[in-house]
């Protein structure tokens, strides 16, 4: 399983710097939304993928029941989750009003304030 | 004492909160936003005052200990970054209340002034790395938006390469992140530089250069660094200001942190990077400003070649065996970056002066200001000539104490390559004096100028307060260097030698 999702996490690292790299200001957004993904999903594989149970401590006791599943890697993909959800809606809202003022969405025709 | 580590972190949030719901009040919101400066500024002093007297603090968020919880450290370094961010802020709000138009007031220019510097403050004294990577973030978005406001064309086009270049850089920044919890098991950076021990060096070294490049593209060293000419000088001059001060110190901080820390383990191989790095980062930087007739334009290459003297200081630590030497490097680096922070905002401030004052910023339309404004020309000179490191500024000393260490190091190369570009940067502000303040106003501008472009003499003077502090501190630190090398020395012994930061974070069981 983690060989499949390293493939995977590859894949979306790959194809997110192949879209980011082309002209149009969609693709860059597309680019950078699997990147992200790429990372959650590669803190979600290297945190261990195994099957077992929810870590509750049991009434009683004072550590969880022993195979457990660490919450770790899920609370911080979760917290990534919401940071880049926010972002990106920044940038898609930036990608609409800079195809306004520029009138075109190729990112070559954006390079006024470049030196 | 332990309240004075979350303070800095507490009042901005609040005061952008509190300042939010005052939204339809543009009165309300500057007040609010000069007191939170204000209020954030004194604790920052607090907070260096306690740590020097007290040693490094750390609080446990929560009541949850050690390596379970969020910790928030303050060391001597972590400290003086604060109480820098806490300086910009205040001197930027006031700034602010004659420099800012009313349109990007009523938008929330204040509120968001106030996030950026609690994610400064946070990302400052954070002791978790994935904490670091949230604070990043806030820091980042408010950042995006204060760039962005107003919606001009070219903020536009800047703000997608901002954008793009630094989310690419919390992207990695969360991979190495990723990497680093799955090798180590553990998030809180005193007990990743125990854990990371027992790591495989090649394991450890291959996330350090994760993290070289995620921090590298924040702190824009060569060849990450394109991202920065091409946004800095879009927004209004305030907020360039303080991006120039704080943001790509932030980079630089963490850097300085995690390659002190965490990535120890394999110095030649990227305390190496490092050097060639900084070297590289210098002479691009300023051969790109040389190339430049905008006022902005040009300083914002110079932050670029500034960076790269931060960092050298870094390289050298990892480069030597000897403690003294190790110690003397950083607290150049130390130095380096308050000198740094205080100058650049200022050059930003005075340059904002001058657009208003003449309603350009090019180079060549620019004149005759020394003339008209003598007051401001040698309001430009201290900090200018403190940047190209002229003796008795701050600057001076700053490089000197990294020269020194370049020296006993024996790395002729890097210390000749910082000589020089200190000779081209006052060549380059000899360019910026000698076009903008020195050389007669040209005749064409003549008519504008007549119009007096609608600045009263009340917020010429605001204008000029803040410019006027910052360099008399530059001239104050220059003519008494001491106490605050002492300080630099303090804060680059706790990095060198990370022992009562580890105590302080894991207690003293380790």
């Amino acid at each position: 399983m983690e060989t499949v999702l390293a493939i995977v996490v590859g894949g979306l690292y790959a194809s997110g710097i192949y879209l980011m790299l082309r002209r149009s200001l969609v693709k860059l957004v597309i680019g950078l939304v699997l990147l992200s993904h790429g990372a959650n999903l590669l803190i979600f594989t290297i945190g261990g993928l195994t099957r077992a149970g929810a870590p509750i401590v049991a009434e009683g006791e004072t550590h969880p029941a022993a195979p457990f599943a660490d919450p770790l890697p899920q609370a911080l993909i979760l917290t990534a989750i919401v940071i880049s959800f926010g972002v990106t809606a920044f940038a898609v809202v930036l990608l609409q009003r800079a195809y306004q003022a520029v009138g075109s969405d190729d990112l070559d025709k954006m390079k006024t304030t470049d030196t | 004492m332990k309240s004075l580590v979350v303070l800095p972190i507490l009042i901005p949030l609040l005061t952008a909160a509190i300042s939010s719901l005052a939204w339809r009040s543009r009165a309300a919101q500057r007040w609010l936003g000069l007191v939170g400066a204000a209020a954030l500024f004194a604790v920052a002093i607090m907070l260096v005052l306690g740590v020097r007297s007290h040693g490094v603090q750390a609080v446990q968020i929560g009541g949850w200990p050690a390596p379970y919880g969020i910790t928030l450290v303050a060391d001597l370094f972590a400290a003086i970054m604060v109480f820098l961010a806490g300086l910009m802020g205040l001197a930027v709000a006031v700034y602010s209340l004659a420099g800012m138009d009313r349109e990007r007031e009523r938008f929330g220019y204040y509120p968001l002034l106030h996030v950026l510097l609690t994610g400064v403050c946070g990302a400052f004294l954070t002791g978790d790395i994935f904490n670091l990577y949230v604070w990043f973030e806030v820091m980042l978005i408010a950042s995006f938006v204060l760039l962005t406001l107003g919606g001009e064309r070219a903020q536009l086009e800047g703000a997608i390469k901002y954008v793009t270049l630094n989310l690419i850089s919390s992207a990695l920044f969360l991979t190495g992140v990723g990497i680093l919890y799955g090798v180590a098991g553990t998030l809180n950076m005193a007990d990743l530089h125990v854990k990371l021990r027992d790591v495989a060096p090649g394991m450890a070294t291959t996330v350090a250069m994760l993290f070289l490049v995620a921090f590298g593209i924040k702190a824009a060293v060569f060849p990450l660094f394109f991202w920065l000419p091409a946004s800095y000088h879009t927004p209004p001059v305030a907020v360039s200001a303080i991006f120039a001060g704080l943001l790509t110190k932030v980079g630089v901080y963490a850097m300085i942190r995690v390659f002190t820390l965490l990535f120890v383990q394999n110095p030649e191989y990227t305390h190496t990077i490092i050097l060639w790095i900084s070297g590289l980062t210098m002479v691009t930087g300023v051969l790109g400003a040389m190339a430049q007739h905008e006022f902005r334009r040009v300083l914002s290459f110079h932050i670029v070649s500034q960076i790269g003297y931060m960092v050298m200081g870094l390289a050298l630590f990892g480069l030597t065996a000897s403690p003294t030497l190790a110690v003397l490097s950083l607290a150049g680096s130390v130095f380096y970056i308050v000198h740094h922070i205080i100058v650049k905002t200022n050059l930003f401030l005075v340059s904002g002066i001058a657009l208003r004052l003449r309603g350009t910023s090019e180079l060549k339309e620019l004149g005759g200001l020394a003339s008209a404004y003598p007051g401001l020309a040698v309001l430009f000179l201290i900090p200018a000539l403190s940047l190209a490191g002229l003796p008795p500024l701050s600057g001076f000393f700053a490089k000197l104490s990294l020269v020194q260490a370049g020296l006993g190091l024996q790395q002729y190369t890097i210390v000749g390559v910082a000589l020089a570009v200190s000779l081209l940067t006052l060549f380059s502000m000899m360019k910026i004096w000698t076009e903008a303040f020195w050389k007669p106003a040209p005749n064409a501008l003549g008519g504008t100028d007549a119009e007096a472009r609608e600045t009263s003499q009340a917020s010429y003077y605001l204008l000029l307060v803040p410019v006027a502090v910052l360099a008399a501190i530059t001239a104050l630190i220059g003519l008494g260097v001491g106490p605050l090398f002492d300080l630099s020395l303090g804060a680059a012994e706790q990095l060198h030698d990370p022992s009562d930061y580890l105590r302080a974070v894991l207690g003293g069981a380790r």
